[in-house]
């Protein structure tokens, strides 16, 4: 069971229900295959650095479970088969990712690193 | 031929450059967030092209962790893969 998180870009034209019901049929989909949904955070619209099919907005959804190696191979295909996601990007984490979003998600991290270039 | 050299009485000071520092190692930062798109922008020029090693003072390691970072933001529209003064 390793950790990935699913990035997702859907048409802006997606209204509230539909953009719900899309997070919940791929959460039921990961639940099926037996894998744990860890964290959903929907961003909602926002403005995208350059079109993408034609547009310049998207509603985006970061959506981090737990699941076997071969059931992305699954999601991928059902993500490609929907034409309501413009773009979609999964990557696996590895335990500092994994800590690191525990810690965004309790507020611990507030990255108060005074950077220059 | 315009003299434009200006003749300084005393020698320019020829201002130190600050040591420059791998802030992932002094902060102890693990793991680059690719959807953390302000502090991406630091690694970035006006172009949206990314620093080199010797501008943005990286470690071999965390300078290739910040690039694939860069590019799976550009791949998922958060950061222009090129543009204009966006600073």
């Amino acid at each position: 069971m390793n950790n990935y998180e699913l990035m997702m870009i859907f048409t802006p034209v997606l209204s509230e229900e539909e953009f719900k019901a899309a997070q919940k049929k791929y959460a039921t989909m990961v639940a099926d295959a037996g894998g744990t949904t860890v964290n959903s955070n929907p961003w909602g619209l926002k403005s995208l650095a350059y079109p993408v099919q034609k547009k310049t907005t998207g509603i985006y959804w970061v959506y981090e479970y737990t699941a076997s190696p071969d059931f992305n191979e699954k999601i991928k295909i059902a993500i490609l088969r929907d034409e309501q996601v413009m773009r979609h990007m999964i990557t696996k984490l590895d335990k500092n990712a994994v800590e690191y979003n525990v810690n965004k998600r309790n507020g611990v991290f507030n990255k108060s690193k005074n950077v220059e270039v | 031929m315009a003299r434009n050299e200006i003749k300084y009485l005393t020698a320019a000071k020829l201002e130190k450059p600050k040591k420059k520092f791998c802030r992932f190692k002094k902060y102890g930062i693990k793991y680059v967030d690719y959807k953390d798109v302000d502090f991406l922008k630091k690694f970035l020029n006006e172009q949206g092209k990314m620093l080199p090693r010797r501008l943005s003072g990286n470690s071999l390691k965390y300078q290739r962790k910040v690039s694939d970072a860069i590019k799976k933001s550009r791949q998922m529209a958060l950061l222009p893969f090129v543009t204009d003064l966006f600073k």
